[in-house]
């Protein structure tokens, strides 16, 4: 059923983002090895041109047409390539932003961790190209798993906090049981198609006795909500995104997340599209996602009320997101995928501007508490008008991209629930009134930087350039992307189109 | 206050003021190009050019360029338009085109009427032939888009000038701090100015049968096509007044702010302003929901931040209640716009490009009927995206019971913001329950109208009677709002001409009057740094002339004959009786207590024997020329519109009659005003 399938040899041009990011993993390790170990400035400015080069690559081996790349266990398509560009701005956002930070490595002067964070980096947006692209249940567990066991290590590289360390190990944990979860449910489909195509996983699944089909799906979802943190599977990420060096849980919030998202979209649509109808009521396993979607959003949101911890109230706004994206993966049409990329791509930099914030704060020795961002309206104006903005673009106000991002989601939402009945039409209201109670905490930290006086001594904050020039930059995406949307819209529109497998 | 005024000057105001720039140049609209069509791919038939703007009635000419390798046939050109009949295309009758040839097609621009307005449309071209591989055989359309008339950007100027004039503020140098006030004055001086040339220009007569669905000044092009959101502005008899009084309450509002000290970050609050008023003129321009929502909500974060950084004691809980409770209604309008949206009939955006839905307000109105349609969840389509619409608005007008925000938010903000709260503000919900909820679903309005006219009623009552026991000046006046827009909503619900005329004219008179009651209060907060009802007396020995503007405005709140607020209310009133005659009967009552606490507030301020402790404060401390500058303006329009109500009232009636058309209602015999 597979169009277009390229053998081993003529895959490789196709597959050329991969392969820079793959060498560039080694370029990166061998130039941190060479000689003193080339400066953090260096390493990370190698990095971010080794992703500039992914995203080259990207564009110029773009195809109208789809492909199936070394004998169908990847997808080249419109699809992956959108969410390619979407990691490597993502780590590239990071990249530089590690540049001035003492959390990563033993230190300040830790350079030589900094190589090996840099390797870790671009492994990790491989691992998530990868994951974009997959269409095969082996391609899916291994990339899934690259990405989980770089992101275990990721997140414990600060070792001289303990948290960091008590985080990483939390990840693994958590990590290793999701996953061998999801692989038990891989291995329940191969029993049942015979193969680890997800073409012929659709088609297995049509006939498959609805108790086996149950459990499989119930099982690679649990491989899926973890990584992507929704409920009831969401229970690391706020340790994780506390302990972990914060570029590293911008990184996180960010990237896995939309990997996640298009993982689960081939698979859902893909595989298991037998399941997930996209015309008709709502039945079965569309029902079971909107419910986690539900969950999610609201837990998210109400759990975020009482965090006084800057990094955990964004870890829990961020599995709110998440949940309101999980709402445009139970949709199962096509509008809905669009939404979901033109809400990722928006997700992506109005996310990292807030995480940008509390690294630039952080390295300035601000502090990571609610509190402790007091009075920052009068001490650091512009990075905190900075973070203002971003946080009311994660609250889905306009004139905000967060606004358009939103209003994409629920509009399909509602489209489908023409269709499909009362349970989209309650899905896209709790899905708003999830915006009101969200409002709560992004105007509390807005109110603390603003209404609230500095502590006793607490002095004007000056910024390191970068992160100052990081933070104009995405916060005037930010604001771009909610007054002019056809860029991202029409990228979408294009992409969305190709789906390998079809 | 010392800590805070040194970490004030930090260094980063410059570039502060260059991201605000980079910011605005963003912001500015770019209203040509924003989103181009999206070409046919591939195309092998070219047209130049695409868009083509005529200035005056004339002809021009579209060529036809056949890029491809193989004969191209042209079968015709279509002009499409919604509204007018401005534009022809010369006849193509199966035109052949030879590989790399072109053509010509004439299209004239031949206004039929007097009427200035302007005209839009698209020119349709079919064609077949298409030899491009990819392409697929058949009957192709490209569209060129077209725009006639006199181009007045006027509306978008209006809207965006306060915007424009931000990175001034951040650029000014630091230490002149008090001239910022004179800047900020200057800059909300220009759409008072175009206001004015908007009003000059302002046709009552223009009809929906004159073209552009009855709308004035209209631009309209394609902003994101991913949603079929256009940028479409115009005002009608409807918005006309309520605009005008925006931009004059801005400036009033700036003049009312001088006594902020300057160490309070001047900057930031009059780039809030000026941000506030840019969302409030957009609200009621915007003919497009999706810019009407990005406008509608443009308003609370500066709000918020008004409130809650230059407020009163309470005022970071009132910042909060007030977003959070504004943002309720806010998305549940937001529920109900993307069910229109989906329920609307496909249509044409105006370049001609398909839609398969609308956002676009007179195209919902005029062009669909959603009474058909199937029920949801159980309720009537119609009646549920009512209900979810009037709840939003409600929370906006303040609606008893959802009007507990209000009074906290009216009584922590500072002067000019209470003021620009209370006079424009408040109206948005009014305005958008006409705007929105009566125009596009009057089925529905006819099934809640008895309803509406009870909560005016309440509105009314209540809020009088919890005005009467009020101790706080401020809190006095913003529970007095809460009554008068009662009447709004009586004459609104009437769905006679006179009661929804009515509604328009006592919105604009409570514009007037409560912008005239908060900035009377702020002048007595100023000196005496109190507002309790119960501690003064006798100021009138001491501040004549403030005692005669305040018995003024007092008065008109009363509703006294001969000043703008006896016109609404009777307005509405007898508009009412004719339908609702329990409701009206009880409003009425209402004025009663109206009266009662009016003019018991007068008697306590400043009647009887003045306190010792404002001997000192008060005296000499009449009146100053700024405060007579920001106070004159009001009180000339409270009398002027009492005495000679008559050019508002033509200016909304029109669009009235033609609203009231649409509800189907049967006359009531009572005259042809009733």
């Amino acid at each position: 059923m597979l169009s277009n399938v390229l053998s081993n040899g003529a895959s490789l041009r196709p597959f050329a983002p991969e392969l820079v990011l793959g060498i560039g993993v080694l370029v990166v390790l061998l130039v941190g090895l060479v000689g003193k170990g080339g400066s953090r400035g260096l390493l990370l400015g190698l990095t971010v041109a080794i992703l500039a080069g992914a995203a080259v690559a990207t564009a110029v081996t773009r195809d109208e047409a789809t492909r199936a790349l070394f004998g169908g266990l990847l997808a080249r398509d419109g699809f992956g390539d959108y969410f390619k560009f979407l990691f490597v701005a993502a780590a590239a956002l990071v990249a530089l932003a590690s540049v001035s930070t003492d959390e990563i490595g033993a230190g300040p002067s830790d350079d030589r961790a900094v190589a090996e964070y840099a390797a870790l980096l671009l492994a990790a947006a491989l691992g998530a190209a990868l994951m974009a692209s997959a269409t095969d249940l082996l391609t899916a567990y291994l990339s899934l798993e690259f990405i989980s066991i770089l992101s275990y290590v990721l997140a414990a590289f600060s070792p001289q906090r303990p948290r960091s360390a008590e985080a990483g190990l939390k990840y693994a944990i958590y990590g290793g049981v999701a996953t061998g979860a999801m692989l038990y449910g891989f291995s329940l489909l191969y029993g049942l198609a015979a193969s680890t195509e997800l073409n012929a996983v659709r088609v297995a699944l049509t006939a498959a006795p609805p108790l086996v089909a149950g459990t499989a799906l119930a099982l690679c979802l649990a491989g899926f909500g973890f990584k992507l943190a929704i409920v009831p599977f969401h229970m690391w990420c706020p340790d994780v995104y506390q302990g972990a060096p914060t570029p590293v849980a911008a990184f996180f919030s960010v990237v896995p997340k939309a990997a996640g998202f298009a993982l689960a979209y081939r698979f859902l649509l893909g595989g298991a599209a037998p399941l997930v109808p996209a015309l008709g009521p709502a039945t079965g396993w569309a029902a079971v996602l909107a419910a986690l979607a539900a969950a999610t959003m609201t837990l998210g949101n109400l759990a975020a009320l009482g965090q006084r911890n800057l990094k955990r109230l964004l870890a829990y706004s961020s599995i709110a997101h998440a949940g309101t994206m999980t709402m445009a993966l139970a949709l199962g049409t096509e509008s809905g995928a669009r939404a979901l990329m033109l809400y990722a791509g928006i997700y992506l930099f109005m996310n990292l501007a807030a995480f940008l914030a509390v690294v630039a704060f952080i390295h300035r020795g601000v502090g990571e508490t609610v509190d402790d961002l007091a009075g920052l309206g009068r001490r650091a104006p512009l990075p905190a008008l900075c973070l203002t903005l971003a946080l009311f673009s994660l609250a889905g106000l306009p004139p905000f991209g967060g606004f358009v991002a939103k209003f994409a989601i629920i509009s399909a939402t509602i489209e489908r629930g023409a269709t499909g009945g009362g349970l989209y039409f309650g899905l896209a209201a709790l899905a708003v009134l999830n915006t009101v109670v969200a409002l709560y905490y992004y105007a509390r930290v807005a109110k603390v930087m603003y209404f609230d006086l500095p502590r006793e001594g607490a002095g004007p904050v000056r910024l390191a350039p970068i992160h100052v020039g990081l933070l104009g930059a995405t916060t005037l995406a930010v604001i771009a992307l909610g007054i002019y949307v056809p860029p991202l819209s029409s990228l979408v529109a294009a992409s969305a189109g190709g789906w390998a497998g079809r | 206050m010392h800590r805070l005024r040194s970490i004030s000057h930090h260094s980063l105001t410059r570039p502060s003021g260059i991201f605000l720039i980079a910011l605005a140049v963003l912001v500015a609209p770019r209203v040509y190009a924003v989103d181009p069509v999206p070409p046919e791919a591939p195309p092998s038939l070219e047209l130049q050019p695409r868009s083509l703007v005529f200035g005056a009635p004339g002809s021009a000419f579209v060529t036809v360029y056949n890029r491809g390798a193989a004969p191209v046939t042209l079968n015709d050109a279509r002009v499409v338009s919604l509204g007018q009949a401005d534009f022809t295309a010369e006849p193509v009758r199966h035109r052949q085109l030879a590989p790399g040839a072109s053509s010509t097609v004439k299209l004239t621009y031949q206004p039929g009427s007097r009427v200035r307005r302007q005209s839009f449309a698209a020119v349709e071209l079919e064609y077949e032939g298409n030899s491009t591989a990819a392409a697929a055989p058949g009957k192709h359309i490209q569209t060129v888009a077209l725009r006639g008339g006199e181009d007045l950007s006027l509306l978008t100027w209006l809207i965006f000038a306060p915007l424009l004039g931000i990175p001034m503020l951040f650029l000014w140098p630091r230490g002149r701090e008090r001239q910022l006030r004179v800047v900020a004055l200057l800059v909300s001086a220009v759409p008072v100015t175009l206001a004015a040339r908007m009003v000059a220009m302002f046709d009552p007569l223009f009809k929906r049968a004159d073209g552009n669905f009855g709308y004035q000044f209209v631009q309209h092009v394609a902003w994101i096509r991913a949603f079929n959101v256009e940028y479409h502005v115009g005002v009608d008899g409807l918005s006309v007044g309520l605009v005008a009084l925006t931009a004059l309450i801005g400036f009033i509002a700036v003049l009312a702010s001088w006594s902020i000290p300057v160490e309070r970050n001047l900057r930031g609050y009059f780039s809030l302003l000026l941000v506030l008023e840019t969302g409030l003129l957009g609200v009621f321009v915007a003919l497009d929901l999706f810019l009407f929502y990005v406008f509608w909500e443009l308003v609370l974060v500066p709000m918020f931040f008004l409130i809650g950084l230059w407020g009163g004691p309470r005022k970071e809980y009132a910042a909060i209640k007030f977003f959070i409770y504004t943002l309720l209604g806010s998305v549940l309008i937001l529920l109900a716009i993307i069910a229109l949206y989906y329920a609307s009939s496909p249509t044409i955006l105006v370049d001609g490009t398909a839609a398969a839905h609308t956002l676009d307000i007179p195209k919902l109105v005029h062009l669909n009927d959603f009474s058909g349609h199937p029920a949801l969840l159980g309720f009537r389509f119609v009646n549920l995206l009512w209900v979810l619409l009037f709840i939003g608005f409600a929370i906006k007008v303040p609606v008893v019971p959802l009007h507990t925000w209000l009074p906290d938010a009216h009584v922590e903000a500072p002067t000019a913001v209470s003021v620009i709260l209370a006079s424009v503000m408040l109206k948005m919900g009014t305005y958008g329950m006409l705007r929105i909820g009566w125009s596009i679903l009057p089925e529905a309005t006819r099934w809640a109208a008895p309803a509406v006219s009870a909560l005016g009623a309440i509105c009314i009552v209540y809020g009088a009677f919890c005005a009467l026991a009020q101790t706080d000046l401020k809190r006095l006046v913003a529970y007095s709002s809460i009554s008068h827009l009662g009447f709004c909503l009586l004459g609104m619900a009437a769905l006679t001409p006179l009661g929804v005329n009515g509604a328009i004219f006592q919105m604009l008179s409570h514009g007037v009057v409560s912008g005239l009651l908060f900035l009377l209060v702020g002048v007595l907060y100023d000196r005496a740094k109190t507002r309790g009802l119960d501690e003064f007396g006798g100021v009138a020995t001491v501040m004549p002339r403030y005692a005669t503007v305040f018995a003024l405005a007092f008065l008109a709140s009363l509703g006294l004959p001969g000043l703008s607020g006896f016109i609404g209310e009777l307005m509405a009133l007898v508009g009412s009786f004719g339908r609702y005659r329990t409701a009206a009967a009880v409003s009425a009552f209402g004025l009663i207590i109206g009266a009662a606490y009016n003019l018991w507030a007068i008697r306590r301020i400043h009647l009887g024997p003045l306190p010792d402790r404002w001997k000192t404060v008060l005296t000499g401390r009449d009146l100053d020329g700024r405060e007579w500058a920001s106070l004159l303006p009001l009180v000339a329009l409270t009398i002027g519109l009492g005495l000679y109500p008559a050019p508002i009232i033509d200016a909304a009636s029109t669009s009235v009659a033609e609203l009231l058309a649409m509800m189907g209602l049967p006359s009531l015999g009572l005259g042809g005003e009733l």
